[in-house]
């Protein structure tokens, strides 16, 4: 029985490879029977439910789905899809999900990581698999603190921040999570909020359809550690002004009644305005367009962002564009050896040409 | 009697136009040692030297020996880069203690090698950089060629580069061009001297230079210049022969350790079906494996270069959880960043290959120089009770079967495998009977398809953590196998289940259980050399110091000293006879490249006090010094009340030391 018979979409682009599923699959099915151990309110909870939720929309089979994730509280999450899964080590997902994918065409691979593991101790394996384009899908849970070893101040942490291990007060610079991973030329790179659902469900399908790396920060909400670090994005009063919303093809504007929009400001810089200051209303607002392929482009909206306490940020997807996904390359110049070579007569290989026999 | 593929080359037909006949003497066996700046293409002149003396059938051991920079400031101490060959016509075991010929191309490659070098033998000396600028800059402060310093030496001094110049003046070159065909020239000089076959040369340099032809024809040229050299020079009255050497039948090739281990981690996983994932960071000396793995994707090889140490094996172990054959090449500082990541392999269970290619440490320590001072690292340097099989070649070529046999245990029992070389056998090279691939045992990963247990509710259902009764190895399922999803990690697992567990005596029963796991590998019993059976001391080794472990037996016995030796393949587990084996001998020593490791886990898993011989000096351990130390102890240990010594001093310096006894009337009355 084919999937087309069963009404179910074609895959797209970026699960090419995977097989699929050959039944309507529902949420239930990737629920695992692991009990769920993240503290009472935590951002996981809702980001879990959304990806449960998501994942059968995919329409591949289930054990095409291989999630691998680092330490920290959000790697737990493996645990709780019924999903092949691999709660790895400190940092080294991206790593470990490249051998994976590579390997392994046929799977669906996701990264679940967070702003300690992907940004600290694992920001090289990050920023390598982005400017490579490993075909995996990459979310990091941005709750800008380290809540499993119960509070230090993270790399994604304001400046200032009083924590167990910065009692004067944290002197350290912060990651500007998408500012990094367009600084290393991620072809997919978005932001999305644990409480918006549909956002973050719409911002997961796009991802999931991108070939190469998608890269996808969820501000998350840690309500032992962190409480209330993205109130600004949830609260009705401030939320409109908050969030500065990325839709392709829209001119970039929001705030209460559309008051605030986003004009180019100087050297490849953006700046927010007030919509009634500017000469031509909002025919001077920048049109997003998420597919342009300099990244200085998608680097200025990342500026957009408050670097110290959240008030306002870009959300939605910065950069989606097309490169060669590293996987398939590599996959390719082994097909292109093969058909050149053959597959190889390994006795030949290891006797070579300068051999002598001794009768 | 052996025969050769190629005879001496007929194509170099010269007209015989010198006044003094050519005597050929027979030698059994010649250590020749090239030295030079470590841009004249020493390791290439050693290397093409090699291949022409493999192909004549002689038995052969090598050893580069360079520095780590790639170009040290031009003739300086710190520069010289030089290639040892040791070639016979009777099976050895080592690139030779003290070289009969060294070719040096300059005052820094003399002295920085002189010392090795005992009178006697023959000096080649390119005279070209003896000014008194360059001698000053080693240290000379008169021309050694002129002071008297090496009377008793046979010293043939040639102004190799100005004849070199000469050779290749029709091709147009600049002189500093031209002057680099000198190592071609050397080479087609010695090759004249001890009858080697060229056209393997010839061949080799019209394909490296066939984009550059006159490049090409000036190195051809200079090759035959040298060669023609000999033949008509007066320089010259005395040719060697070395026969070649009597091995089993079979077909041979020479081979390095690194392309032995790279050609048997592909055997290994195609006789297990599976295809090869390497993930790697280039390192000395362990790059290599990268190199060649990288040529052979039409095999089903996926090599990774990956950002960092962790990230290679990091790669490698996703692989394997993919259910490719996962591996990782690395050296010591190399494998201290992989550790953690080994430890989830532990925890995982899934299969991993690592290999260590040992340099002198700690830190950055002397990447090019060779040492076995990971032993422990490997066996214990992760954090828990985190056991693996640890295996260890003992020479190039057994790096090949070294490999096969870590894919066997590492797929068949689901666990890491550690493979110990050393900069020694990355780069040193021996003859090898090729096996016949098809006659290798398969491997069986033996994936689990099917539910393998039934749940509370009588579900059938797979539980990733069910054991094998016999190996203990766990049922081993891959992503897209339907209805077999399940979720594995660092943490502690619940037995069978898999599940994340915090329960003592679930820990208990998973740290044992692990450990049973690698100390149940099946090994085979180690075998001693002990020719009738009274030695009453042991020697036993592990890694490269076979070979020169082997030659110092061989000295101590033909002086009549009785002497059993074994060597480990096996680490860990150790093969099973062991403990009775250390238990039935009166003394036992253990030379090694470090200060003595393997000692302490003899001593303190079989109670036997070892003695340990201990030498790191980032070269390997020397035969002669060693046959002294084996001499001293059996002559104490027999009871031989002799102040003197004499069985150590007299095995120490043996001119002939490295044969085998039962070869000792092949030896020929010619040999120097």
């Amino acid at each position: 029985m084919s999937t087309v018979e069963l009404g179910m979409p074609s895959l797209p682009n970026g699960l090419r490879g995977v097989p699929a599923a050959t039944e309507p699959q529902n949420r239930k099915e990737y629920v695992s029977d692991q009990e769920v151990r993240w503290c009472p309110g935590c951002g996981d909870y809702a980001v879990l439910a959304a990806f449960q939720g998501f994942l059968p929309e995919l329409g591949i089979k289930r054990e095409n789905v291989a999630m691998v994730s680092g330490i920290g509280c959000s790697s737990r999450f493996p645990y709780y899809l019924s999903t092949y899964g691999m709660h790895s080590i400190h940092g080294r997902a991206p790593a470990i999900a490249t051998g994976l994918a590579v390997s392994r065409p046929d799977l669906s691979v996701w990264v679940v990581t967070g702003d300690g593991d992907a940004l600290s101790i694992g920001g090289n394996h990050l920023i390598h698999t982005l400017r490579r384009n490993v075909n995996m899908k990459i979310l990091l849970f941005n709750n800008r603190i380290y809540g499993l070893t119960k509070g230090q101040y993270s790399p994604t942490s304001e400046p200032g921040k009083v924590t167990k291990s910065t009692p004067m007060g944290s002197v350290d610079n912060p990651f500007n999570p998408v500012s990094l991973a367009l600084g290393a030329e991620a072809t997919f790179v978005a932001r999305t909020v644990d409480s918006d659902r549909k956002h973050l469900t719409s911002v997961l399908r796009e991802a999931a359809e991108h070939r190469g790396t998608a890269f996808v920060e969820i501000y998350q909400n840690c309500p032992i550690f962190n409480d209330n670090a993205f109130e600004a994005f949830k609260d009705p009063e401030t939320r409109d002004d908050a969030i500065i919303p990325l839709v392709h093809g829209e001119p970039i504007r929001f705030g209460k009644e559309g008051r605030l929009g986003v004009v180019r400001d100087g050297f490849a810089s953006l700046a927010v305005r007030e919509v009634a200051d500017l000469p031509n209303g909002e025919a001077d607002l920048v049109v997003h367009d998420a597919h342009t392929d300099d990244p200085a482009y998608a680097f200025a909206l990342s500026r957009l962002t408050d670097a110290g306490v959240l008030h306002r940020a870009p959300i939605g997807v910065f950069r989606s564009v097309e490169r060669p996904a590293y996987d398939d390359l590599v996959r390719q110049q082994i097909t292109t050896a093969q058909e050149a070579q053959g597959t190889g007569d390994l006795q030949s290989l290891v006797t070579g040409t300068d051999t002598w026999t001794v009768n | 009697m052996p025969s050769t593929k190629r005879q001496a080359d007929p194509s170099f037909d010269l007209e015989m136009n010198r006044t003094v006949t050519i005597e050929v003497k027979q030698l059994d066996r010649v250590v020749i040692r090239f030295a030079g700046d470590s841009g004249d293409g020493m390791q290439l002149t050693g290397d093409r030297f090699t291949a022409e003396t493999a192909s004549f059938g002689n038995d052969l051991s090598t050893l580069p020996n360079f520095p780590a920079e790639i170009r040290a400031p031009a003739g300086t101490l710190p520069g010289v880069s030089s290639f040892q060959l040791h070639f016979a016509d009777h099976d050895i075991l080592t690139p030779g203690d003290a070289p009969d010929v060294l070719i040096a191309m300059n005052p820094a490659a003399l002295k920085a090698n002189l010392g090795d070098v005992p009178r006697g033998a023959t000096l080649i000396v390119d005279t070209a950089d003896f000014t008194a600028r360059n001698l000053k800059r080693v240290g000379y402060d008169e021309n050694p060629l002129e002071t008297g310093e090496l009377d008793g030496y046979h010293v043939v001094p040639l102004n190799l580069t100005a004849m070199t110049v000469e050779s290749v003046k029709e091709f147009g070159l600049t002189r500093k061009d031209a002057s680099r065909a000198k190592n071609m020239y050397a080479l087609g000089l010695v090759s004249w001297l001890f009858q080697r076959p060229v056209d393997t040369t010839i061949t080799f340099l019209e394909t490296k230079f066939a984009s550059k032809p006159d490049i090409r024809d000036a190195n051809i040229a200079a090759f035959r210049a040298g060669y023609n050299f000999g033949e008509t020079a007066e320089e010259f009255s005395v040719r060697y022969e070395v026969k070649p050497a009597v091995m089993p039948t079979g077909t041979y090739r020479n081979i390095s350790g690194n392309l032995a281990l790279a050609y048997g981690l592909v055997t290994g996983a195609q006789r297990a079906g599976l295809p090869l994932v390497l993930g790697a960071y280039p390192i000395t000396p362990a790059s290599d494996v990268l190199h060649e793995l990288s040529k052979l994707k039409r095999f089903n090889v996926t090599t990774i270069q990956a950002e960092d140490e962790i990230a290679g094996v990091g790669a490698a172990l996703g692989a394997s959880f993919g259910g490719a054959l996962g591996v990782t090449t690395s050296s010591g500082p190399g494998i201290s960043l992989k550790s953690e990541t080994i430890g989830l392999g532990v925890m995982l269970e899934l299969p991993l290959v690592v290999c260590d290619i040992q340099r002198a440490g700690p830190s950055t320590g002397m990447p090019t120089k060779t040492e076995q001072a990971d032993l422990l690292q490997v066996m214990f340097g992760r954090n828990g009770e985190a056991p693996l099989p640890v295996l260890a070649a003992q020479s190039p070529a057994d790096c090949f079967a070294i490999a096969v046999e870590a894919a066997r245990i590492a797929v068949t029992y689901r666990t890491p495998v550690v493979v110990l070389s050393d900069g020694y056998l990355a780069n040193g090279s021996e003859p090898w009977k090729i096996p016949v691939i098809e006659e290798l045992p398969t491997i069986d990963p033996n994936f689990t398809l099917e539910p393998n247990a039934t749940n509370d509710k009588g579900e059938p259902t797979y539980l990733p953590y069910l054991r094998d009764p016999e190996t203990l190895a766990r049922a081993w399922a891959i992503p897209g196998t339907a209805g077999l999803d399940h979720r594995i990690g660092g943490l502690e697992k619940e037995d069978k289940t898999g599940n994340i567990s915090y329960d003592p005596a679930n820990h208990d029963l998973m740290i044992r259980t692990r450990q049973a796991k690698v100390d149940g590998i099946a090994v085979d019993p180690i075998t001693v050399d002990d020719p009738d059976g009274t030695a009453k001391v042991l020697v036993l080794g592990w890694g490269s110091t076979y070979g020169p472990i082997g030659a110092a037996v061989r000295r101590v016995r033909k002086v009549g000293g009785k002497i059993a030796q074994a060597h480990l393949r096996h680490l860990n587990p150790l093969p099973p006879n062991l403990g009775d084996i250390l238990k039935s001998y009166e003394k036992v020593l253990v030379p090694e490249m470090n200060l003595g490791q393997l000692a302490l886990l003899l001593r303190s898993k079989y109670l036997v006090d070892v003695v340990s011989y201990a030498q790191v000096r980032g070269m390997p351990l020397g035969a002669a010094e060693l046959a002294g130390v084996i001499g001293n102890l059996v002559e104490e240990t027999e009871g031989i009340d002799d102040d003197a010594r004499h069985l150590g001093l007299a095995a120490a310096s043996l001119k002939h030391g490295e044969a085998a006894l039962s070869d000792e009337l092949h030896q020929s009355e010619g040999a120097r």
